[in-house]
């Protein structure tokens, strides 16, 4: 478990960079960490970034691309636009929550 | 102080990684493996290509892609006495089965999956002569396969790609 300063605050992160404390983490850090990966969230992102984040308290496991368009009802294709390219991985990024290890 | 630690998301170096997955069979367990990772490989930008050939065109023909099977028969895997998996209805039961384990895995079917590999960018290609074997035409294929194409036109379309033949 590595320590890195993320906003101006020491944050848990594995050895890419991905948080493990979901605890340390809330929505500015979620601006400052967006920001990081070169993006900037709307409204249509922070929809995404709370379903993860509630997702997570429920399931204790972050959302698959799957799961965001089965249960949050936001399309594949949305995601893809949204997130571009690895829209699983920037979104769980930037909730501060591990990479998902759903398959599907 | 050091720079925070980032993941890399960089994008451009997965520029022109591509992957080309050819889908022959058509039972069941064997439509999975390139549908998985197809669909894995999209979650990564990597842009993907799957060929549906032979047995592999029933995952992409209208009237069969929700009614793929599995049998025990030959398949030491399931570790059924072999002398059974013949029996009448045992296909049947262990695809009801299949069915349901998947789909409690929240792993959609064979057309719902086609249709989330085509909205993550996925591209889908029918073979020709299975096709004409066939006698089947766009008409009778689902709806984003984009074209029925020879061997050869997909061998161009996949320059460079990594390849995985199921």
């Amino acid at each position: 478990m590595t320590v890195t300063e993320i906003g101006g605050r020491q944050v848990h992160v594995d050895a890419e960079g991905f948080m493990t404390e979901p605890s340390e983490w809330d929505e500015a850090l979620g601006t400052v960490l967006a920001s990081n990966i070169g993006m900037e969230l709307t409204e249509a992102h922070w929809r995404l970034i709370r379903f993860l984040r509630e997702d997570f308290a429920t399931q204790g496991e972050t959302a698959t691309t799957r799961r965001v368009a089965t249960v949050a009802g936001v399309p594949t294709k949305e995601q893809f636009a949204l997130f571009p390219k690895k829209p699983a991985k920037k979104m769980a990024y930037i909730a501060g929550l591990p990479k998902p290890r759903g398959c599907v | 102080m050091s720079a925070p630690i980032v993941p890399n998301f960089d994008d451009s170096a997965d520029e022109g990684r591509k992957l080309a997955i050819i889908c022959s069979k058509g039972n069941l367990d064997m439509a999975y493996p390139g549908l998985i990772l197809g669909n894995a490989a999209l979650g990564e930008g990597i842009e993907t290509h799957l060929f549906f050939t032979f047995w592999g065109f029933d995952m992409i023909t209208r009237s069969r892609m929700g009614d793929l099977k599995f049998t025990p028969v030959g398949n030491t895997a399931t570790h059924m006495p072999m002398g059974l998996t013949p029996l009448p209805g045992m296909t049947a039961m262990a695809t009801k089965q299949m069915k349901k384990t998947i789909a409690d895995l929240d792993v959609p079917d064979v057309p719902e999956f086609l249709e989330q590999i085509v909205a993550a960018g996925g591209h889908l290609w029918a073979c020709r002569l299975s096709a004409d074997m066939n006698k089947l035409s766009d008409a009778d294929l689902y709806e984003g396969v984009e074209g029925i194409i020879s061997a050869t036109d997909f061998i161009e379309k996949t320059a460079g790609a990594q390849l995985l033949f199921i």
